[in-house]
């Protein structure tokens, strides 16, 4: 499939240079209705943009693989057809099926087997392991593939089960477009040591490659009236490693914000002091990719009956630089109000320069930016479908 | 037998109609997956179910198990309910 559309958008000029001129960055953007990639020059402000690609594709997640620096993923799905993984290595020039996409094993006689609605989430594997990359499924799955994305094979210890089948429940347990097994996260010190999040089911932990996984929810809230104990009950939005202090986690919870610093297995709720009027409900959840004290959230609200759109009709991304202990806001260039949107938990996101830049999308299909970690923001498109996931890509030189 | 692709599959066939053989439904799909690879997983789950809102039909009929054998003079046409509001 070869699709090559460009324009231009620009936005306004830079609040301050960027102190430490970078590979360009690429905006990775996944939609209800196709990928777009937008190409950032080196002050981040102006964008290529190069797209759509899979018009008309469900994509749910978009990702390069930082290992090579070229070689794309799409989690795809199209109308009722069954869902595949599309593979680019040339920057989405050309893409190529999966031979083998994230499926779950054949029932045994008498059971009722289950079928992947689409994959939600894409993960690079360790940079010790080239080749391998992991996925999470809807219906809740965990898929791994050892040949770049070409054939994925199911973790059977997860998928299959009776404990983890309890702890993610049916499709009526889970988020309204089907529950998600999400945050796969691979410790960059040993490729053995992972986490994974479910909505619903809580968040898992193996230090065996992932023959085995044991749940890390101690400390998490849950919503009233449930067992806290049970895995059941609890559903992680986002869960953030801090790129450099691999043994601290964040989490955006569906009942609030949390920090958890290993070898603690017990979470610290983080999030109460951002105003209450606002409070800590959101899905998304970025991290400074060097300062670990570092992370950006955008509050939804979630009083009553959970809107889940920015509080007051007023959007801002909150910050925090002492790991939680006090937040600030950020909202200068976004609209002053009249402005309801959602950001979903794939949809924001930082790069790695200097200073960092922040990234996000609405499901009302805008994509909006910031080239100083978050002071000032500027619109890089409108008019997009729907918006599930913004990654941002160095790529290779 | 001849075999009319939905509009949404002709990104693998690159046309309307293929050429496929087999004896049952089943033979014919896996026939079309070795001349269009991944193709079948499109339609048919892997708990071995046509998906949601794909149709088979020979000769105006409904073919609803992939071990009905069919007719290699007939055409297959296969239907898919489109979605995307």
């Amino acid at each position: 499939m070869v699709q090559d559309t460009e324009q231009t958008a620009t936005a306004p000029a830079p609040a301050e240079e960027t102190s430490d001129p970078a590979q360009p960055v690429v905006l990775l953007v996944a939609t209800r209705k196709g990928a777009w990639l937008y190409h950032g020059d080196a002050a981040r402000f102006s964008w290529r943009v190069d797209g759509p690609h899979f018009l008309g594709h469900v994509i749910s997640h978009l990702q390069l693989d930082p290992r090579d620096g070229r070689t794309l993923l799409a989690a795809a799905k199209t109308g009722h057809l069954g869902p595949p993984i599309f593979r680019s290595t040339d920057l989405g020039r050309s893409w190529k099926e999966a031979a083998k996409p994230p499926a779950f094993a054949a029932a045994k006689p008498g059971e009722q087997g289950r079928t992947v609605d689409h994959s939600f989430w894409l993960t690079p594997g360790n940079a010790a392991e080239p080749g391998v990359w992991y996925a999470g499924t809807s219906p809740q799955g965990l898929f791994r593939s050892e040949d770049g994305g070409v054939s994925w094979a199911p973790f059977s210890c997860i998928n299959d089960d009776p404990q983890f089948r309890k702890w993610m429940g049916t499709v009526q347990d889970g988020t309204p477009d089907g529950p998600k097994l999400h945050s796969i996260i691979v410790d960059p010190r040993d490729a053995r040591h992972l986490y994974i999040a479910m909505s619903g089911g809580g968040v898992h932990e193996s230090t065996d490659g992932g023959k085995s996984f044991r749940p890390l929810i101690d400390g998490l809230d849950v919503v009233e009236g449930f067992d806290r104990s049970d895995a059941t009950f609890h559903d992680p939005h986002c869960v953030r490693m801090a790129p450099g202090r691999p043994d601290r986690l964040y989490q955006q919870n569906h009942c609030g914000i949390y920090r958890l610093d290993r070898p603690s297995t017990t979470w610290q709720r983080i999030g109460r002091n951002i105003p209450a009027e606002v409070g800590d409900i959101g899905f998304p959840l970025v991290l400074h990719p060097r300062d670990a004290n570092v992370a950006w959230v955008f509050p939804m609200d979630g009083s009553m009956v959970w809107p889940r759109t920015s509080p007051g009709g007023k959007p801002a991304v909150y910050a925090t630089h002492d790991a939680g202990e006090t937040w600030h806001r950020l909202d200068a260039g976004l609209p002053p109000g009249e402005a309801w949107w959602t950001v979903k938990r794939q949809a924001m996101t930082a790069d790695a320069q200097n200073p960092v830049g922040l990234y996000f999308g609405t499901t009302s299909g805008e994509l909006w930016g910031s080239a100083d970690e978050g002071r000032t923001w500027h619109c890089i498109a409108r008019h997009l479908p729907e918006i599930y996931a913004v990654e941002a890509a160095e790529l290779a030189a | 037998m001849k075999v009319l692709i939905p509009s949404a599959l002709r990104s693998y066939t690159e046309s309307g109609w293929a050429e496929a053989s087999g004896t049952t439904l089943a033979d014919v799909l896996a026939d079309l997956d070795r001349l269009y690879p991944g193709m079948r997983f499109r339609m048919i789950d892997e708990q071995n179910k046509i998906r949601r809102h794909i149709r088979f039909f020979v000769g105006g009929v409904q073919v609803r198990d992939l071990a009905q054998v069919l007719d290699p003079n007939a055409e297959l046409i296969i239907v898919q309910a489109l979605s995307g509001g």
